[in-house]
């Protein structure tokens, strides 16, 4: 049996020691002394979060294929033991053999969100791993990032050897490729980094130069050497019917967040909202397909033993064999098997398929309408009008639920009080609908939660040049909504929750900053921040402090609107929308103007150029 | 058996009580984590376990007696109900492939339709405790554990310790709790892992929902009167087995009181036959049978 990294003492002090033990079921077993390169993939927040990512299950058990890799897994110590380890100097390890991270070949760490960087920096520093690149001797293992994030790497440049850009099916087979090629010639990191830059999809930060204006603009951003590229164009799976997709997951003791098989349906989405990073970046959208599907969650359900199967997509009911898939997967119902039906339309297809799997009493139906009027949802591009979202919430109080989850953003672009105020209208108009109902026929209250969150404007969309507010601002807006809640006929049968605004203000800085941010985030580690994304940790005063000392503005990236001709931090990647595409989009968001969805019409946005998903199913 | 095994089939399921064996790392695996990982391996299995009714169908096991974290075992026990039955040989094989490295299971037996699920059975537990390597070790020779023994155990009428409740502190005789304290020597059967120590505490206690007695307290109690430091992660706390007591009765119903009764009058039988004492504790999994080849 495995020797642990971690004694059972320090095990039996710390808070569930099952995060540090591995040997779960599915673990991939390898001795290596058997494989050439030695992978540390890794997910930095705490385990039951990492452990549900799909992203990283499909990577694990694509490179776990190759016999000449073993593709181990790490995940954030916990503060508990985050103290210990740095007490004691005990060196951050990987789960499966428990070995060091700094003696891995590579580590891997997938950003996700803006709010686990200071994690990151964690990572390399509990597994004794210098934290910028540039002092990173032959030893220690080439650090790669890759995840939505790194669609601006930017303020995470200095801390990476390189970013993989775009989806990780594509391109590790080359990137392995070389590394045995330039380590069998006896080449070092530099070789290896120098070459790598070369491959489609690979940024490699320390090659490339950025100079600033007095305003603070960046001036220029080029390569250092003419062999180096001047764009990076992002990698993309076009068949996703014939690629790796994992048939035995990991299955955690613990109760990760994603308790379950999850099903990844199809990537992408037809519907374009303004706001929405992932909606651009992973472009066209891409249908698994169904037959593969219905093998894989049969395959998975076996392997797992989960007694549950979730769809993930972004949005679920655009999947064109959305009712063949439910049906198969209803066969397993009778083994005790939930279904669970994240990002469906509310509409008789998917009301009638909850029905058969949920208890219509308990739970709640959820809608995003995400903006108030119907004049700051036609900005955003939201389809979603006013009757549809009516029409379905009468469909299902009809049906039984009395539950309705709203979901809305402030701080939206061109948004005015009116808009806000609209929110509670809203829903004050889908409780009117309830209590349409005859008394005698419906079951006491209806139940309408509303939370708003406050937007922040993402890299390669078509608010990437819009202003954000100041944290005051935003706390103001979630009053306006407040108070008027309290105007409503039906206020007892509303609910409102909001958050803070102050993780908002850094999410700001870090999506869109460029590379003098990182200072900040290196400062604020020091402070002892952590686990940013959780509330209990969440030091503002401390982020305030790192900005003071750095002499670096929280205004200047979030408080301004960007020039359209302005060099942004993440020009130099192509992400397969075009920056034409994205700046009509802006303009037409200014105009109130709806842009159809790709089903519907083609809209030139230069991701047809991929040759593949609704860009042909468009063109018959 | 055949006979009995008619009985059953004219219900709608079966009742089933599986012992497994716990070790290594997955001593850190808390007790309700090992629920949830049973749960799927036994989908991962096969075994047609029955489901509560409602919209979230939720699988009908309990388990005996809860192990703390840090703490391994020899013998632990669950009860299933299932729809239908391998064989128990069957049945352990096909667990066994859905199981990890450090769980084992041991058996697979089926119960009486009105058994008592074994939480409610619980009177007894046996341990072996020993010293882990890596601290300045308590007791440097079997000799001396054994002498310690003898004046902590069998010299003492009563061992009075102060336990600490929610309210207040209250005097607590172990005394009467310990069955039995003694040396005893590692062996294959009594505890697989090598890193274990060659000799050791053994206890035979007091467990289950009325008068629960931690072996910790022990412990604790037993460092006292040896005027050392209790150092609760200097120990290994080994679970050997899980006990009800012979004559509590584990079913429920007259005639299966009855055919009970006839069992145990069998048990008694082979006790007798073997020249063995017939034991005022019985290990849980010998209150089923095994499945065979149907």
């Amino acid at each position: 049996m495995t020797k642990l990294a971690l004694s059972d003492e320090i095990l039996l002090r710390i808070d569930k020691p099952a995060r540090y033990i591995g040997n779960e079921v599915n673990m991939v077993r390898k001795n290596p002394k058997d494989v050439e390169i030695r992978f540390a993939m890794c997910f930095p927040d705490v385990y039951e979060i990492g452990m549900s990512h799909l992203g990283i299950q499909i990577l694990y058990d694509m490179f776990n294929q190759r016999p000449d890799v073993y593709c181990e897994r790490v995940y954030s110590p916990w503060s508990d033991l985050h103290q210990l380890m740095k007490e004691q100097e005990i060196p951050l390890f990987t789960l499966e053999t428990q070995s060091l991270v700094k003696d891995m070949d590579f580590l891997g760490i997938t950003i996700q969100y803006e709010m686990c960087y200071t994690n990151i920096l964690q990572i390399l520093d509990l597994s004794q791993i210098p934290l910028l690149a540039k002092e990173r001797g032959e030893s220690y293992p080439i650090v790669i990032g890759g995840g939505p994030c790194t669609y601006n790497p930017e303020p995470l440049a200095d801390f990476f050897d390189l970013f993989y850009i775009g989806e990780g099916e594509t391109r590790y087979d080359d990137l392995f490729a070389l590394y045995k090629s330039v380590r069998a010639e006896g080449g070092g990191r530099q070789e290896f980094l120098r070459a790598a830059c070369k491959l489609p999809g690979i940024y490699v930060p320390s090659l490339y130069e950025v100079s600033y204006q007095e305003d603070g603009k960046i001036e220029s951003f080029h390569p250092k050497y003419e062999d180096v590229p001047a764009t990076v164009k992002k990698e993309i799976e076009m068949n996703l019917s014939d690629t790796s997709y994992p048939r035995n997951p990991v299955v955690p003791y613990l109760k990760a967040t994603q308790d379950r098989v999850v099903l990844e349906i199809q990537r992408g989405c037809i519907r374009g909202c303004r706001f929405c990073q992932a909606g651009m970046i992973y472009r066209p959208t891409r249908e698994r397909n169904v037959d593969m599907l219905k093998q894989c969650a049969d395959d998975m359900l076996r392997s797992t033993g989960h007694e549950e199967i979730s769809l993930s997509s972004l949005s679920s009911s655009d999947y064109s064999q959305l009712p063949e898939l439910i049906n198969h997967l209803m066969e397993h119902r009778s083994q005790g098997i939930n279904i669970s039906l994240p990002s469906l339309r509310i509409d008789a297809f998917s009301l009638e398929v909850m029905k058969k799997v949920q208890d219509v009493r308990k739970s709640s139906l959820t809608f995003a309408p995400e903006a108030g009027s119907q004049r700051l949802r036609d900005v955003i591009n939201k389809g979603l009008t006013e009757d549809v979202i009516l029409d379905g919430a009468g469909l299902a109080f009809a049906g039984g639920w009395q539950k309705v989850k709203l979901y809305f953003m402030l701080g939206l672009p061109t948004e005015t009080e009116a808009d806000m105020r609209e929110i509670p209208r809203l829903a004050d108009k889908i409780a009117r609908r309830y209590y349409e109902i005859p008394k005698e026929q419906r079951k006491g209250k209806c139940q309408i939660t509303i939370s708003t969150s406050f937007f922040v404007p993402k890299p390669f969309t078509p608010f990437q040049w819009a202003s954000m507010c100041e944290k005051e601002e935003y706390l103001a807006r979630a009053r306006v909504v407040n108070e008027e809640m309290k105007e409503q006929l039906n206020q007892k049968s509303l609910k409102y929750n909001w958050h803070e605004a102050d993780v908002t203000v850094l999410e700001g800085v870090f999506a869109r900053g460029d590379r003098r941010v990182g200072q900040v985030l290196r400062k604020a580690y020091e402070k002892g921040c952590i686990f940013d994304s959780w509330s209990e940790f969440f030091d503002n005063q401390k982020w305030m402090e790192a900005f003071e000392e750095c002499g670096i503005s929280i205004d200047f990236y979030n408080l301004r609107v960007r020039d359209e001709d302005e060099i942004l931090p993440w020009d130099f990647i192509d992400c397969g929308v075009s920056k034409e595409f994205l700046k009509r989009e802006w303009a037409r968001a200014r105009e109130e103007k709806v842009t159809l969805n790709c089903r519907q019409q083609c809209n030139g946005c230069g991701a047809a150029a991929f040759q593949g998903g609704i860009c042909l199913e468009h063109q018959n | 058996m055949a006979a009995e095994l008619q009985h059953f089939r004219e219900v709608s399921v079966l009742n089933i009580r599986i012992k497994f064996q716990k070790y290594g790392v997955m001593k850190f695996v808390g007790h309700l984590d090992m629920m949830r990982f049973f749960q799927k391996a036994i989908r991962r299995a096969g075994i047609d376990i029955a489901y509560s009714e409602g919209y979230s169908p939720h699988q009908i096991m309990s388990f005996a007696a809860p192990l703390g974290v840090g703490v391994s075992s020899d013998g632990e026990y669950f009860d299933i109900e299932v729809s239908t039955s391998k064989s128990s040989e069957e049945a352990v094989h096909d667990l066994n492939q859905a199981m990890v490295e450090g769980i084992s299971v041991l058996e697979y037996k089926k119960l009486p339709d009105t058994a008592k699920s074994a939480m409610s059975l619980v009177a007894a537990a046996d341990y072996f405790i020993f010293e882990k390597p890596g601290y300045e070790p308590l007791f440097r020779s079997r000799e001396e554990l054994q002498e310690k023994i003898q004046g902590f155990y069998e010299n003492q009428e009563e061992i009075f310790i102060l336990k600490q409740t929610k309210k207040k502190e209250v005097e607590m005789n172990l005394k009467p709790l310990i069955y039995e304290m003694k040396l005893l020597d590692r062996n294959e059967r009594n505890h697989p892992e090598n890193e274990a120590a060659d000799w050791g505490l053994f206890l035979k206690v007091c467990t289950g929902s009325s008068d629960n007695l931690k072996p910790e307290l022990i412990l604790e109690a037993f460092c006292r009167f040896c005027q050392a430091d209790y150092n609760p992660f200097q120990f290994q706390i080994h679970r050997l087995e899980v006990y009800a007591k012979s004559d509590d009765v584990p079913v429920k119903g007259e005639k299966e009181r009855e055919r009970y009764l006839n069992y145990l009058k069998r048990l008694k039988q082979s006790y007798k036959e073997r020249e063995e004492t017939f034991p005022t504790f019985l290990p849980l999994g010998e209150l089923g049978e095994n499945i065979e080849n149907c």
